[in-house]
Formats: C-alpha cells, sequence, structure tokens
C-alpha cells in the first residue's frame, strides 16, 4: 500500500464531488431536513384525539360525563351526533377517531341496578392509537364512576371510609416524562446517517464501470485495496461532518439528554460510518450498473433502518425468525448503542456486545468488497 | 404518433427485461419486503420482560405477583433476590419492567392503608413503556378492588352495599379491527411504502441515464415530441407498479389473511392515480438531474420525508400545523387513507373522493412540470 496512490486516488474522488455540486449540497442538507422534519414530525405521542359524542340520554349526568372527556387533555369532542348514521360518517370519514354513545337508560340504570354501560366505538384502522385511546377513555369513565360512588355515600351521611389498599408508585427511568421524542431522536440519527451513507457510496464504482473509467483505473498499479481506502476517505470525512449536525441538533437544538462521553460517540459512530459506508461500496463493486446498485441500495437501507433497526418499533416483540433476521441490518447496532449514550450515559464496557457485532460486520464488508473487487477484475 | 409511442414503448420494456439485475428487483424484493416489514411493522406489546422482586414473602405479596405473573402481557424473566439486581436488570435491558414489593406491604394492607407498589420502567423506547404501564396498572387496579371488598365485608360488615357497587363501565367496540391487530393496520400501508421507494426510483433513473449514457440526443433528434417521450417512458413503469401491487396485494390478503371488505374496482382506481403521481414524481426528479448520481441522491431526499410523514406509523394529527400541511402534498398520504379505507373499512367514492382528488391533482401537476422541464431541457 502506498500513501501517493492513495491520495491520487482520493483526490480523484474529491473532484468528482467537486464537479457534483449538487448531490453535495444534498448531502449536506440531509441531516438538517431530515432532523427537522422527522424531529418534529415522529410522534407517538397522543393528544386532542379527535371524539364524537352521542348522547341518547341528554340527561345531567350524561353531560357530567361527557364533561369528564372534554376536560381530558387527550381527547378533543369535535362533533356532537344526534344521530347513528351521523356517528359511522363520522368515523368513516375519520373525522373522529372515538365516539362515546351513552345510552339512553343511563341514569336509570346508575340508580336502579348501580352499573351502566357507556360505549365506546374506537376507529382500529390504526389499532396502536385505539388501544392508547381506549386506555384514557377507561380512565375518565373510572375517575367519573369513583365520583358517583362518592356523591352517593356522602348523599347518605355515611361517613367516608377511604380504603385504598395499593398505590402504583412508578417510576421512570431514562426517559422519566415517556417524551416519545427522547427515545425516537437519538434512532433517528442513526436512520440519517444510514441514509446518508449509502447515498455517498453506492454508486462511485458502478460509475466507474458504466462510463467505462475502469479499465483505466484498472491499467494503473493502484492496487484494490488502495482504491477502497482512497475512495472511502473523502466520504468517511464528509459523513462525520454530516453526523456531527445531526448529533448537535438532536443534543441542542432537541434538547435530548446527552448522558455519555463524546469520545464513546466518537468512536461508535466511526464504526458505523465505515460500515455503512463499506455496505455502498461493496454493492457498487458486485453491480456495475447505477440502476441496480442504486435500487439495492434503496432497498437494503431505506426501509430496513426504520422498520428492523429498533428505531421505533420494538424488536422483542417481532417474530423470532424476523428477529433474526434483524441481525442483518446494522442499523440496529448503532440504534441500540446511540440510545443508550444519549439516554443511559453507557459506556464502551457496557456496549461490548452491538459494538463487537459492528466491528464483525466491518471486517466482513472489508474482505467480501476487496474480494469482490478481484473477482470483477479477472 | 402512436406507432412512435409504441416504439419507445418496446424500447422501454426490452430494456426493463435485458437487465439481470431489473428483472430480479422488479419480482423479488416487493414480496420479500412485504413479508419482513408485515411481521416487524407492530405497536403491539405482547410479552413485556418483567424483573419481579418479593421482599415481603407474605400471602398477599405472592397473590399480588401471581396475578402478574398469570398475565399473558406479561412476561416474568427474572425473580431477583435484591434491589441491585433489579437496577442491574433494567440498565442491561434484559427487563423493561420491574415490580417491587417492599418489605412490610401486606401489614399496610391489613391496616387498611396505601401500600406501594413499586413500578420500575425503562422508558427508552416510550411507547412500549407507556403500554407496558397500562397493563400494569390495570392488574393492579383489579387486586386492589378484590382487596377492597373484601377488607370491607370482613372489617366493617358492609355486605352488598349497593351505594358503592356503582359503576360506570366501558364496553369498547373496535371496528373495522377488532382484534385491534397491528398487522391489519401496517400490511397494506407496507404495500404503499414498498410501491412508492421502488417505483420512484426506477422512472427517476429512466431519462437520467438516457442523459448521462448519451442516448438522449439520438431520441432528441427523432421526430418524437416530448409528451410522446414522456407517455412513452411512463406506461411500462405504470405497467410494473400495478404489477407490484397487484402481487404484494395477493400477498398480504392470502399470507398475511388482511380481510379486504371494499369495493374491489375503487382500491384498482385509488392505486392508478397513486402509481400515476408517483410515476410524475419520478419524471420529475429525472428531468431536473443531470447525472444518476445526482437523481439517487434526490430520491434518498425525497422518499423518507414521504415514507415518515405519511400517516404510516405515526398519526398526522399529532404533528406541527407546518408538518400537517407539508403531507397534504403528499402521494402517499392519500393512498393510506384509500388502501386502509378499502380494504379495513369498506368506504367507497362517496367518503374518498376528496383524497383521490387530491392524488389526480398531484399527478397532473408533476406530470405537466416534468413536460415543461423535458422541453426547456432540450432547448
Amino acid at each position: 500500500m502506498r500513501i501517493r496512490r492513495l491520495k491520487a486516488i482520493a483526490v480523484k474522488e474529491l473532484l468528482h464531488i467537486r464537479r457534483d455540486p449538487r448531490s453535495l449540497i444534498i448531502g449536506l442538507l440531509m441531516p438538517f431536513t431530515q432532523m427537522f422534519m422527522f424531529g418534529y414530525g415522529v410522534t407517538l405521542d397522543l393528544r386532542h384525539i379527535p371524539v364524537c359524542t352521542f348522547d341518547r340520554e341528554a340527561s345531567q349526568h350524561s353531560q357530567a360525563l361527557l364533561k369528564n372527556f372534554a376536560a381530558s387533555a387527550y381527547f378533543a369532542i369535535t362533533r356532537n351526533v344526534r344521530t347513528y348514521p351521523a356517528l359511522v360518517a363520522a368515523i368513516d370519514r375519520a373525522d373522529c377517531k372515538v365516539a362515546v354513545v351513552i345510552p339512553p337508560d343511563f341514569s336509570l340504570r346508575l340508580t336502579d341496578i348501580g352499573t351502566s354501560p357507556v360505549q365506546v366505538i374506537l376507529d382500529a384502522t390504526d389499532d396502536n392509537t385505539a388501544n392508547i385511546a381506549l386506555g384514557y377513555a377507561l380512565a375518565v369513565v373510572s375517575g367519573y364512576s369513583s365520583g358517583v360512588v362518592l356523591d352517593a355515600l356522602n348523599r347518605q351521611g355515611r361517613e367516608l371510609q377511604q380504603i385504598r389498599p395499593m398505590k402504583v408508585q412508578s417510576r421512570v427511568w431514562f426517559n422519566e416524562d415517556l417524551d416519545s421524542r427522547n427515545f425516537i431522536i437519538p434512532g433517528l440519527v442513526a436512520v440519517v446517517m444510514a441514509l446518508v451513507g449509502a447515498q455517498l457510496t453506492s454508486l462511485t464504482i458502478s460509475r466507474e464501470w458504466e462510463r467505462g473509467t475502469m479499465e483505466l483505473l484498472i491499467s494503473t498499479p493502484v492496487k484494490p485495496s488502495e482504491l477502497m481506502i482512497g475512495k472511502l476517505a473523502p466520504y468517511l470525512a464528509l459523513s462525520w461532518v454530516d453526523a456531527a449536525f445531526c448529533l448537535a441538533i438532536a443534543a441542542l437544538w432537541f434538547g435530548v439528554p446527552f448522558r455519555g462521553t463524546i469520545f464513546t460517540l466518537f468512536v461508535t459512530t466511526t464504526l458505523f460510518l465505515i460500515v455503512v459506508l463499506g455496505i455502498g461500496y461493496l454493492l457498487s463493486v458486485l453491480i456495475r450498473s447505477q440502476i441496480g446498485a442504486s435500487q439495492i441500495a434503496l432497498l437494503l437501507t431505506l426501509l430496513p433502518a426504520t422498520l428492523l433497526s429498533g428505531y421505533v418499533f420494538p424488536i422483542d416483540q417481532m417474530p423470532s425468525v424476523v428477529q433474526d433476521i434483524t441481525y442483518l441490518v446494522y442499523s440496529r447496532y448503532y440504534v441500540t448503542i446511540i440510545k443508550a449514550i444519549f439516554l443511559k450515559g453507557s459506556d464502551i464496557p457496557a456496549l461490548a456486545v452491538p459494538i463487537l457485532y459492528l466491528l464483525v460486520y466491518a471486517a466482513a464488508v472489508v474482505v467480501l468488497a476487496a474480494r469482490a473487487f478481484r473477482k470483477n477484475l479477472g | 404518433m402512436l406507432s412512435r409511442v409504441t416504439n419507445i414503448l418496446i424500447k422501454e420494456f426490452i430494456q426493463l427485461w435485458r437487465d439481470k439485475w431489473g428483472r430480479f428487483l422488479l419480482v423479488f424484493p416487493p414480496v420479500l419486503q412485504l413479508l419482513l416489514f408485515g411481521y416487524a411493522a407492530t405497536f403491539e406489546v405482547h410479552h413485556v420482560s418483567t424483573a419481579v422482586l418479593d421482599l415481603d414473602h407474605t400471602q398477599e405479596s405472592r397473590e399480588l405477583i401471581a396475578r402478574f405473573t398469570s398475565s399473558n402481557r406479561l412476561n416474568i424473566v427474572e425473580r431477583a433476590q435484591s434491589q441491585d439486581e433489579i437496577n442491574a436488570a433494567i440498565d442491561r435491558s434484559t427487563a423493561a419492567v420491574a415490580l417491587v414489593v417492599h418489605a412490610g406491604f401486606a401489614n399496610l394492607l391489613r391496616k387498611g392503608q396505601e401500600a406501594p407498589l413499586q413500578v420500575l420502567v425503562d422508558g427508552t423506547n416510550s411507547n412500549t413503556a407507556l403500554i407496558a404501564l397500562g397493563y400494569i396498572n390495570t392488574i393492579a387496579a383489579q387486586f386492589s378492588l378484590n382487596y377492597a371488598t373484601e377488607l370491607a365485608e370482613r372489617t366493617l360488615g358492609i355486605v352488598g352495599m349497593e351505594q358503592a357497587r356503582i359503576q360506570v363501565t366501558v364496553a369498547s367496540r373496535p371496528w373495522y379491527n377488532p382484534d385491534l391487530n397491528g398487522r391489519w393496520f401496517f400490511v397494506p400501508g407496507v404495500i404503499a411504502t414498498v410501491t412508492l421507494v421502488m417505483l420512484v426510483n426506477l422512472t427517476a433513473f429512466a431519462v437520467v441515464r438516457e442523459r448521462e449514457v448519451g442516448t438522449l440526443e439520438q431520441i432528441m433528434v427523432s421526430p418524437i415530441r416530448p409528451a410522446e417521450f414522456i407517455l412513452g417512458k411512463t406506461v411500462p413503469f405504470f405497467v410494473v407498479g400495478l404489477g407490484i401491487v397487484g402481487l404484494v396485494t395477493i400477498v398480504g390478503i392470502f399470507w398475511f389473511r388482511i380481510p379486504f371488505v371494499g369495493n374491489p374496482l375503487v382500491f384498482i382506481l385509488g392505486t392508478t392515480l397513486y402509481l400515476l403521481s408517483l410515476l410524475a414524481l419520478g419524471l420529475l426528479i429525472s428531468t431536473v438531474c443531470s447525472t444518476q448520481h445526482q437523481a439517487f441522491s434526490t430520491n434518498f431526499f425525497v422518499l423518507n420525508p414521504l415514507f415518515i410523514l405519511s400517516g404510516f406509523s405515526f398519526p398526522i394529527s399529532s404533528m406541527p400545523d407546518v408538518l400537517q400541511w407539508f403531507t397534504c402534498i403528499n402521494p402517499l398520504r392519500y393512498y393510506l387513507i384509500v388502501i386502509r379505507g378499502t380494504f379495513l373499512k369498506g368506504i367507497g367514492v362517496g367518503v374518498l373522493w376528496p383524497d383521490l382528488l387530491a392524488m389526480a391533482a398531484i399527478a397532473a401537476v408533476l406530470l405537466t412540470a416534468s413536460i415543461l422541464r423535458f422541453r426547456k431541457s432540450l432547448e
């Protein structure tokens, strides 16, 4: 390996980057636009779920119950309907996600039998929203319910015996307010960097093949390993800048608590970038057409980085076959690492397992790229 | 004119088919992706890994813990002996939730005083944490209620006190998805996104490649008009897109058993408009870029926001207003409403017409823009 040849390749690659300023600008803009868009756009917190009410009794009691819904920050009553078809239409059009139906004999049943059902209709096409909304609705109704009991006891003049045998004291670690932003944004850095990295290197070699300049490169004394390092070095520098932007936005703009050390962050991020850039390079060596390489790169990064990395969808809830497959998704390790560094303040020994996986990955990619290249030459 | 368009069409089909990778890419990845992501994408929380620590060792504490153990929502992975072990389990993420019953728990209970059950939750995944807390609170409330009734009957002699039993119950009716099955929500969404990613990229490369390889000049000197050229470029990919959607929809219905209760014609109409808007988007990218690498970067730049800000997994209503406005120009947003609406809700054009119209408008605007851009780039 000669430094001179390495440098020549790196300079050549830099020229490519400079001649195509638009790709460079996109590469540098990616962290900003994506971090800001998703930092604000990606949230699982539910507030003001639109509710449709259908009060078939219209009594003091039923109105009091509905007032509890209106007072909750989780619900917003956007519609009051008087007929069942109107309710169906509101849910069908997705104007409302939840409909509360109070039966015509609501108060009567409460005084006579003691219990009365309230119907909560949910648009369950989005099961997660429906599930969480149902939880909130249960809380609102049981709050009203115990209010009724207290009233009844007081009216009878009975001395209130408050028996509250157990209380759940929950303490949430690492993300004390259960703010979904704190959990999503560190993972977002991993997703954005996986995309940026793939975008930077997936076409470098296939471009040379397609333009016919590969034969020229082959005829020079440059070795496959020199070509790889020379080609990747400028992009590593570029993606360091991108990663720094992303991380700074996460910590400073969105205020995600950063409890780890910069050193751990730097080491693991560099390792991840090497894997990402290396995979892109490997693809472009293997697939000689740019359209093929781009298509594969998109398929391997865009959706897997989001869906299989544990970024928002918990891996341990997936079927075990899919869980096994996620070990192939390199973003998975960095998502684990970066969340742990940000929220738990983990250091390198605590992260040994995912780091080891990334190291194995990096080694495999480098070896494969070198081998594939040799074959290609022949 | 017709023969010129057919010539371009034949050329495009040959080009698509000749590429070995291209052929492979058209069939295999959509199905594989749907299978993978269909299983992967879910917010359902079934087996929350739980660690328990019982420092009280009484009948009451065991009873309480048995209630948690018998729940199929929680999965007891560790029975710790000390608080340190509990902390370590949460730290190492072996358990997402830890339950601690402190010494003296039963004593407090018997006296009718508040006995604490300590719950530690790993909040790194806030959604899972929130749902797990919901499960725990429900189980704890049941235990509480049972114990309170028993205690009241034993100590105060209140038997069958009507007033204390008053309660309003909730009868929940989850429409369209009675079991709250996450797959029903996500599989139609994955069908839409897989199509988005594949089709926009393919089309975006269509014109750029001609330009980069230098064959665009040859086409320019031929008598073909820009609109004809664009049409010839679009139709093959439209056919490919229909094929992809058809294939993955069949997998969705027969493999994942997602019910399709709507009108297939409405679905086909929506799919056609969606594909047109994706093709138009790809063509526009194609005409503004001069190299394939630029087209590729632009794709990444554009596709990810379209995917994330569509309502695929993150509710649009929770986004800030500015981003909500942005989703109005996102064809995926409308298609998701159409595909979920026809699969699960069985709603027709009467409800879906604004979304269909929006996709048609997006397709028309983008197509016009790309034809204009293309004409300009020829000059």
